[in-house]
Parts: structure tokens; C-alpha cells; sequence
């Protein structure tokens, strides 16, 4: 028989990108925590472990969420999904395919978080225009790119999830074109 | 969506012309998927805190609360009760200096005797979890006296005692420059007029979103491997061999991908070198991750700096000559401040024609976190004093800021007054760029009220031209392997900071050898396996590392080269690498594929390997600190930027950023654009709101100097909706010591942004505001100096007075110097001790 569970310790089943796993960590800890360290998913990062930078954003029930603000008891009983569920079997994701075409992932640091609550968008509004999707990942902070190419890379998704085969511009990639009067000079 | 495995489809794909040359570029120049890029969309990336191993065990850092003090005793007897808890180490544990510049040993990885600032470490504990480790530091107890604390460079100079520091050149002034290229009254008496500004840049930091993690394990051997969020695993793996004791050949540093750098994760520090200390004491592995406050205190940011600038100016714009005077607020520790120092100074002269220049420059200690190498290196603060100064002097002198820019252009291949050998320079075509694209010539200062143009330039190194420790040996080393597989290895010491550097090294490789990106295996970032290369900072990876690999690809083709040729009896000269195939370029059809082609060779010639080294050409400068300033080639930057203020708040927002860059040859045009657009935000930070500010607690809470605000969510920096609309020209003039022409693009376009938003804001509301950050409250109180009829300014009034003694005077090429000092031996500046200046002396006498 068992030893019953000790004191400021948690069991909880937590569902995980569609997969149920039982694990026992401290009461205390954060779903960020658990999902890093008891289920080794570690593709879910952290920034700052006081909600300010969005670093740590899952799907909990679809919604985006930060991780180090819900403790995984409360998580029990929700789907919780995190960028290691993003791909199907081998297939990129399109927010990963565009993310990782226009390096929209510079360091890679921040684009797990980006990623989920660019999922949560999309899966509302697939036509988001380029104010909602600023608006809507305004909660992550991003140091690398300036935000340019994940604004271009959630409107590319944004599109092959509406069906559309259309890249983003060729100046996203090659630059403006030169103004005329300084190609002639 | 299909997808795709590496060059994009759709617009970024390689135009169909391109193929039918079987001598085009295959994969530089054409925009292609970062080979890292599907790892860090699917969460596989392991960066140091995503690692774990057996028996790992968890460190933390008692960090001093009190800014300047003595350690009185230190008590872990409570700690060392609690449970989990396993070992302490304190600072006698490794009495051993360290530090990154030889000339500034100054660190112990754990206090000794002393306490500089808030946030210096003490003590290191080792607990079972990491929670077990954090709860027992808050048990131990230190006892501090308190020592007199600095808090500024004006304190620093008035105070010369308590010294922060036993070394420096005078009290707490830690390196004091002077120096003087040609005939400086000259220049001055041929000027119609001089004008003078005093200027501000407050400090910021890096705000990396990865905080510092590091692992140490013992290895089964004895020996130890340390994994690190690290940006410079070669020095890191140095200075744990000093204070380890141990032959480095007996630790192992990997640097893991960093989640941002921008030269915050540069220097060694003390929790890298602590938890290997620790792992070697348990016998397991030690993990330690800094929190986000601890990351604020480990800094290295962004120099504090105050400067004026005198400079002579002819009726039709053109300079006669300057003088800069820099003072640069440290920090508690050296970390790289010699070379700030000397870059506040260093680059002022490769963008415009100076015919004659003086700088000089302290840089001092204080009681708060050390100031190191922030994008840009020390650069951006004299590049935001010049380009503002510019700016001031065209509206002063009627012209057009444009072309006193124009007009005063470096002319390519030439040295400078302080004796810089400057290639390419593209700047030119950058100016008309972003003039043209924002309307320049027909808008500034036709805008409505509140409405305005700003424009600025700037330049940065492709790289540092001497290493950091004087020697004779490669900056970058690659080395491949090839064999029967096809496969390719690469192996390289440089480090992935998101910049895209494993994409440069495996672009050029695929590129000489006509192989696709998938036929390319790296391996980076090692100091058992890979050769050294010195690490990702000054913008020199690119240059450094992609000689050394083109250098390493061109011999490897070469064995392949000479083996088909053998077998396919076609003479070498004929033979074609495209498309994964060796053919006659006479006769297509005959080839073989590349793993054929690899078979060949290994048959003729058995294990296939080849090397690739660069040492970047010597500089002609050889007075003491020509070390500073010379790289291979300089990356050049526009910008015009477009600001809307409201004229009674002196809020304001950046609509629309043109910024032109010239890059040499893109190698990969996709990072190049994410590269330009990452620095127009950085620089847009630091212009808007990014400080790393500090604040006295009262006398009766210990006067501490604390930092304002050690977190993000009161250290601002820009979300997705302060960024405005990004308009970029990729300029590429190509410089014959770039691989392919590449010079850098990672911290050149964000110099130029801060001045360019002040001089928008001037356009807009007729303000100046001579700091940075340009506060909105700092616009609306110069606006109401304005509406007051006084000066409408905000800013710095004075430099402190310092006494720089007799500069070291340096004739230029112009007046027909040698590149040497006239007066070396009376010059009455100090300029330290040790290898800053040591290595130059060293190679002028090993190289005469």
C-alpha cells in the first residue's frame, strides 16, 4: 500500500496536449513549474516568474494563459496545450512554418509564448488585421526581432489557415525596394 | 501547407534565371530558413535552464543588500540546519581573480573582503531543489560595515577616498584618456565658427528574455563540463581554468543557444564560475538559474555617459576639427570599460571627414551594478552627441541636415585622423535612401506643428580587430569533416545568440560546396570539440566566422576538386559544385553526385578534413590605445524617423522609421531584414523609455543605492504597439575583407535611432532635448522653457572639470604621421598597466 500523499504536496492527472499524465509535486508550484520540470516539457520558457513578459504563455482551455501565474492544482481538469502540441506528428504548424521562414524566431526564446497566444487568436479571428494581432500578443515582450517579423508571420498563418496561398511581400525578406532617383544615382 | 525544409517558396524563392547559371549562387544572397529555425518553433531548442541531469542539484547566490561595505562575518550556521541543503561556498573558496580584460582582474566569483554594490554576490548555497536552496539563503546572515558609497561620476571624481577599488588611475577614476591626432588649434583657427554641446546618454541594459542559466557537471573522467547561457564560451572557459586552478584542457564549456544576448551574457560571472566550484565539490551536477532582479544586477549595460563636444565648423559645413570629451559612470567593476572608454572616442571618425581630433575621456567607478558592452559598444552615446550636434549646426548654419552629412562624407579606402583604415562605406547610398523614401527634401519642416523629420547616421565595426587577450592565434577557427555519407561537419566556437550564426556558418559551407543546408551538420560552442573562435560580440561572427569557413569550404572543394577531376579524367578548372552535383561545366550530364563525389575523395585521399582560419589585417595605428576602433570593415546607417507631439502633453509617438543599412552582401537577406528591424526596436527603447536607474533608500533604511526598478514590468521597454511602421533598405556596398563583401548588420541601425527621434522631436515642437531617454515630461519641460521665451532646451549644462594633463599627440596621415605618438614617453596621461596596452607594444615589437 501507498504512503498517503505528504503535506504541502499536490497529486493531480493534468491533460497536456490531449495526453493524461499523473504526477505529485510541491502544492506550491506554479503550472509553469510542473509542466518544465515534473513533465520535462520544457519548450514552455520563462521570463520573469511574476507575469510581466508573456515568456511563459500556454492554451488553458484555448485561452492564453501565463504559466507562472496559475498553480497546477488549478489546472486539473483542463486541457492545457503548450508549443511541444503545436505540430501535427511531423507537420509544422502554419505559425510555425512562417515563424520559422521570416525568422520571427530570432534567439527562440520568447516564440514558444508568441506562438500559443498566437494560436488562441488565430483559432478566434484567422483574418486578424495586423492592429489585433498587435493588440492581442501586446502581452509578450519580444527583445530580438522588433515585432516586424511576427506580425508578418501570424498574417501568413493567418492566411493559409483561410486557404489562401500567399506569402508574404517580397520586401519582407529582400528589403524596400531602392526609391528610383537613388538606383539611377 | 507543404513544408518547407529550407529556402522559402512563393516571393523569397530563387529566381528560375538563377539556375540555369551552373555557376550562380546557390543559397548566399537568397533568403532561406535559419537552420535553428524549426528547433525553436516546435520548443526543441535547450537552452541552459532547459537541461537537467541525474543527481542535479540546484544553487542560489546571497547577494549583498548594502551598496559599499566590508564583510564583518558571515553566519550559514541556521542555513546550513535547513533541510536539503548540502554545501556553501564563500569568497575565500576561490580567492582567484577574474575578469574579462586582462588589464582588470578585478571580480572574485564570491566577495572576499568587500561588497561594491547592491546585488554583488557573498555567498553560494547548494540545496537538494531549488526551493530547499532559496529558503536557506534567506537564512544566512552577513554582517556589513558600511563604507562611503558613489553614486555618480561627479561623486567619483570629488571622492577619492574610500576607493572602490585598490587599482585605477587616480582615487576612483578606474581609466583616464587623452588623446590628440594632429594639429587641433589649427583646425580651430581655421574655422568660420565652432559650436559646442553638452550632452547626456543614462544608462540601460540588455533586458535579455532568457535569464542567465548555467549547469555544471562532473564528468566520469574527472573532469568538468559547464554549460552556460554564455555568448563567449572561450574567455568563460579561461577564466574558469584560472580560478578553478585547473589546465583548461580539463573543463569543458559548451555555450548553449542564448535567448538574447546584446552583450549582456559577455562577460564571465561569478554564478558560472561558482557552480562549477560547487559541482566539483559535491561530486554532482549544479544547476543555478538567476532570477529576472538578479539578471538587473549582473548588467553590463549600456555605459551612463556625459560628453561635450567643440567642434569647427566652415561657412559651408565642413569640420575643421573637434574635440570630445567623454565620461562614462562604470559601475562597481571593470568588466569591458577600457574598451568602452576608448570607444566613446573611437569611431567618430568614419563616418565624416575629421581632419583633426582630440578626445578625452574618464571612466569612473561607482557603487552600482558594472556597465560593460551593450549593442554598440560604447558607441552610440558620442554617435547620439555627433549626430544631434550635426543636426544643431545645419539648422545654425542654414543648410540642410542631409547634406552637412553628405558633404562631410569619409571617401571609401582611406585612414582616418586617428589612423582607422576604413574599406567599403556605403553610407552615401543610405542618406539618398531614406531622404527619397520619406520625403525628406519636400517635408522637413513643412510638417504641422507637432508634426516632424529626423535624420541620423551611423557606423559600427564588423568585428574588433585585436582579440581580448594579446596573441597571434585565429579569431575564428572552422574545421569539416567529410565523408562517404555526403554529410558535412562543421565545427566552429562561435555561439548562437539568435543572430543567426549557425545559419552564416552552414549558408557559406552549403554555398562553396554546391550542397543544400540539410547536407550540413554543425557543431558550435564547444571547447572540447569545436576550434576557438572568440564569441559573438562586437559584430564580428559574421566576417571572422565566415572567412574562416569559406576558407575551410574553398580547401575542402579543392580534395574533392582534384579527385572527380582524376576519376571523370575533366580538368579541374572545369568542374562545377550545384545543386548537390560535380559536373563538367562543358558537359553537364557528366558528374557525379556529391556523396559520390565524397566517395571519390575519400578514396583517393582517405578521412577527409580541412580548416579555415581569419586574422583580421593589421591596422596601421600604433600609438597606445590604437587597439580600440580598428575592424576589418564598417557597416554604414541611415535613418529618417517621423514623430507626431502633442504640443501640450510632450507625449509623443514614432509613426514611421526609414532606416537604410549597408550590409556589404546580404548573405541571407531574411535575417539581415530581422537583424535591422531588431535594432530600430532596441534603439527606439532606448530613446523612449529604457533606463537602468538607481535611487538612494532614506539614511535610516541604510542610504542604500538600490536600482529603480529590477523588473519588466517597471523597466519599460517597447510591447508590439509602441513599434511604428519599419521601412528598410538593404544597401549592400561590399568590402574585399567581407566573405562574399558581408560586413555586420546586428548593432549598426540601432545607432543612428536616437538621435534621429531627438532630432525629429526638434522638427516637430522646436525643442531639443539633449538626453537620453527622451522623456515625454523632459519635451514638455523644454517646451515650457520655450513658451517662456528662454532657451528651449533640456540637458546637461556643464562638463565636470578633470585635469587630462599633456594628451598623447598622434600626427595624422595627413600631416604625414607614421601611425605612432611623438610624445609616447612625456605624455602625462596614465593609461593603466597591463594588456590593453601591453599587447599593442607586444605586437608593434614582435611585428616591426
Amino acid at each position: 500500500m501507498s504512503s498517503p500523499v505528504p503535506p504541502g504536496t499536490s497529486v493531480a492527472t493534468l491533460r497536456v496536449n490531449g495526453e493524461e499524465r499523473t504526477v505529485a509535486f510541491p502544492t506550491h508550484h506554479t503550472l509553469l513549474e510542473v509542466l518544465r520540470e515534473e513533465l520535462g516539457l520544457t519548450g514552455t520558457k520563462h521570463g520573469c516568474e511574476l507575469g510581466e513578459c508573456g515568456t511563459c504563455t500556454v492554451l488553458v482551455d484555448g485561452k492564453p494563459v501565463l504559466s507562472c501565474l496559475v498553480l497546477a492544482v488549478e489546472a486539473e481538469g483542463h486541457a492545457v496545450e503548450t508549443v511541444e502540441g503545436l505540430q501535427q506528428g511531423n507537420q509544422l504548424h502554419p505559425l510555425q512554418s512562417a515563424f520559422a521562414d521570416l525568422g520571427a524566431a530570432q534567439c527562440g526564446y520568447c516564440t514558444p509564448g508568441i506562438l500559443m497566444a498566437s494560436k488562441a487568436l488565430l483559432a478566434e479571428n484567422p483574418a486578424a488585421s495586423r492592429e489585433q494581432i498587435a493588440v492581442a500578443l501586446s502581452g509578450n515582450l519580444c527583445r530580438c526581432t522588433g515585432y516586424q517579423k511576427i506580425l508578418e508571420a501570424v498574417e501568413w498563418a493567418g492566411r493559409t489557415l483561410c486557404g489562401e496561398n500567399a506569402p508574404p511581400a517580397r520586401e519582407c525578406s529582400f528589403g524596400a525596394p531602392l526609391p528610383e532617383e537613388v538606383q539611377r544615382g | 501547407m507543404a513544408e518547407r525544409s529550407e529556402k522559402q517558396d512563393g516571393a523569397a524563392a530563387k529566381p528560375e534565371a538563377a539556375r540555369e547559371i551552373a555557376v550562380a549562387r546557390n543559397i548566399v544572397g537568397t533568403p532561406y530558413r535559419r537552420v535553428d529555425g524549426r528547433a525553436k518553433v516546435t520548443g526543441q531548442t535547450r537552452f541552459a535552464d532547459d537541461l537537467s541531469f541525474p543527481r542535479m542539484v540546484h544553487m542560489r547566490l546571497v547577494r549583498s543588500i548594502v551598496p559599499h561595505a566590508r564583510i564583518v562575518s558571515i553566519d550559514t550556521s541556521k542555513a546550513a540546519a535547513m533541510p536539503g541543503v548540502l554545501a556553501f561556498l564563500v569568497g575565500k573558496d576561490m580567492p582567484n581573480t577574474f575578469g574579462i580584460l586582462p588589464v582588470s582582474q578585478d571580480e572574485h566569483a564570491l566577495c572576499i573582503d568587500k561588497v561594491r554594490f547592491v546585488g554583488d554576490p557573498v555567498v553560494a548555497i547548494a540545496a537538494l531543489t531549488d526551493d530547499q536552496a532559496y529558503e536557506a539563503s534567506l537564512a544566512v546572515r552577513v554582517e556589513y560595515e558600511s563604507l562611503e558609497t558613489i553614486a555618480t561620476v561627479e561623486e567619483a571624481i570629488a571622492t577619492s577616498e574610500p576607493r572602490i577599488h585598490d587599482y585605477s588611475d587616480e582615487g576612483n577614476i578606474h581609466k583616464k584618456v587623452s588623446m590628440q591626432f594632429g594639429e587641433l588649434e589649427e583646425g580651430f583657427a581655421e574655422a568660420d565658427e565652432i559650436f559646442e554641446d553638452v550632452l547626456l546618454f543614462e544608462g540601460n541594459t540588455h533586458l535579455p528574455m532568457e535569464q542567465h542559466a548555467t549547469v555544471a557537471v562532473p564528468e566520469d573522467d574527472g573532469r568538468i563540463t559547464v554549460w552556460s547561457s554564455t555568448q563567449t564560451p572561450h574567455y568563460l572557459h579561461r577564466s574558469l581554468a584560472k580560478v578553478l586552478e585547473l589546465p583548461a584542457s580539463r573543463i569543458r564549456v559548451i555555450a548553449c543557444p542564448n535567448g538574447g544576448g546584446f552583450g549582456g551574457k559577455s562577460d564571465p560571472f561569478n554564478h558560472e564560475i561558482a557552480a562549477a566550484k560547487m559541482a566539483l565539490r559535491l561530486g554532482r551536477p549544479v544547476k543555478i538559474c538567476l532570477t529576472r532582479e538578479e539578471v538587473f544586477y549582473c548588467h553590463r549595460g549600456r555605459h551612463p555617459v556625459l560628453m561635450k563636444l567643440r567642434t569647427g565648423f566652415k561657412r559651408d559645413g565642413r569640420m575643421t576639427a573637434q574635440h570630445l570629451q567623454t565620461a562614462l559612470d562604470g559601475g562597481a567593476y571593470g568588466s569591458y570599460g577600457v574598451a568602452s572608454t576608448y570607444y566613446t572616442g573611437a569611431l567618430q571618425t568614419v563616418t565624416y571627414e575629421l581632419p583633426r581630433y582630440r578626445f578625452d575621456s574618464v571612466r569612473c567607478f561607482t557603487n552600482k551594478p558594472p556597465c560593460g558592452p551593450k549593442r554598440g559598444h560604447g558607441t552610440p552615446q558620442p554617435r547620439f552627441g555627433l549626430e544631434v550636434h550635426l543636426d544643431k549646426v545645419a539648422v545654425k548654419l542654414g543648410i540642410d541636415p542631409a547634406d552637412i552629412r553628405l558633404n562631410n562624407l569619409v571617401q571609401p579606402n582611406t585612414i582616418t585622423a586617428n589612423w582607422l583604415k576604413v574599406g567599403s562605406i556605403g553610407l552615401k547610398k543610405c542618406i539618398e535612401a531614406v531622404v527619397a523614401g520619406s520625403g525628406w527634401r519636400e517635408r522637413r519642416g513643412k510638417l504641422p506643428h507637432g508634426r516632424g523629420l529626423g535624420l541620423a547616421c551611423g557606423s559600427y565595426l564588423s568585428g574588433a580587430g585585436l582579440p581580448i587577450y594579446w596573441n597571434h592565434m585565429p579569431q575564428s577557427g572552422v574545421q569539416l569533416k567529410l565523408d562517404r555519407s555526403g554529410c558535412v561537419a562543421a565545427f566552429c566556437g562561435q555561439t548562437e545568440i539568435g543572430q543567426g550564426s549557425d545559419s552564416v556558418l552552414a549558408g557559406i559551407v552549403a554555398e562553396v560546396l554546391g550542397i543544400e543546408l540539410l547536407d550540413i551538420r554543425l557543431c558550435v560552442a564547444d571547447t572540447d570539440l569545436t576550434p576557438v573562435d572568440l564569441g559573438s560580440y562586437s559584430s564580428r561572427v559574421t566576417l571572422m566566422m565566415g572567412n574562416a569557413a569559406l576558407q575551410a569550404a574553398q580547401r575542402a572543394r579543392e580534395l574533392v576538386a582534384r579527385a572527380v577531376s582524376e576519376q571523370l579524367k575533366v580538368p579541374q578548372d572545369r568542374l562545377v559544385f550545384a545543386e548537390r552535383r560535380v559536373f563538367d561545366s562543358e558537359d553537364p550530364s557528366k558528374g557525379l553526385s556529391w556523396p559520390e563525389a565524397c566517395v571519390c575523395a575519400e578514396s583517393r585521399f582517405g578521412t577527409l578534413g580541412t580548416t579555415g582560419s581569419y586574422i583580421p589585417p593589421r591596422s596601421p595605428g600604433r600609438y597606445r590605445g590604437a587597439g580600440v576602433g580598428p575592424s576589418p570593415a564598417y557597416s554604414y546607417s541611415a535613418t529618417v524617423v517621423e514623430v507626431e507631439v502633442d504640443p501640450e502633453t510632450g507625449l509623443y509617438r514614432v509613426e514611421h522609421v526609414w532606416m537604410a543599412h549597408d550590409v556589404g552582401k546580404a548573405i541571407n537577406p531574411v535575417l539581415v531584414m530581422g537583424q535591422i528591424e531588431g535594432s530600430v526596436y532596441m534603439g527606439l527603447g532606448e530613446a523612449l523609455m529604457e533606463e537602468q536607474v538607481f535611487r538612494r533608500l532614506p539614511k535610516n533604511r541604510s542610504n542604500a543605492l538600490v536600482h529603480k526598478h529590477p523588473s519588466m514590468l517597471e523597466y519599460k521597454s517597447p510591447t508590439f504597439l509602441e513599434m511604428p511602421k519599419v521601412t528598410s533598405y538593404i544597401i549592400e556596398d561590399p568590402d574585399p575583407n567581407g566573405p562574399f563583401g558581408a560586413k555586420e548588420v546586428g548593432q549598426g541601425p540601432l545607432l543612428p535611432m536616437m538621435p534621429a527621434i531627438a532630432n525629429a522631436i526638434f522638427d516637430a515642437v522646436g525643442v531639443r532635448v539633449d538626453q537620453i531617454p527622451v522623456h515625454p515630461h523632459l519635451v514638455a519641460k523644454a517646451l515650457e522653457e520655450k513658451a517662456r521665451g528662454k532657451e528651449p532646451r533640456v540637458g546637461p549644462r556643464a562638463f565636470p572639470s578633470i585635469d587630462f594633463g599633456t594628451p598623447l599627440r598622434v600626427p595624422t596621415p595627413a600631416e604625414g604621421g607614421d601611425g605612432q605618438a611623438v610624445n609616447q614617453d612625456e605624455a602625462k596621461v596614465r593609461t593603466g598597466t597591463g594588456t590593453m596596452t601591453e599587447r599593442e607594444e607586444a605586437l608593434r615589437g614582435t611585428k616591426r
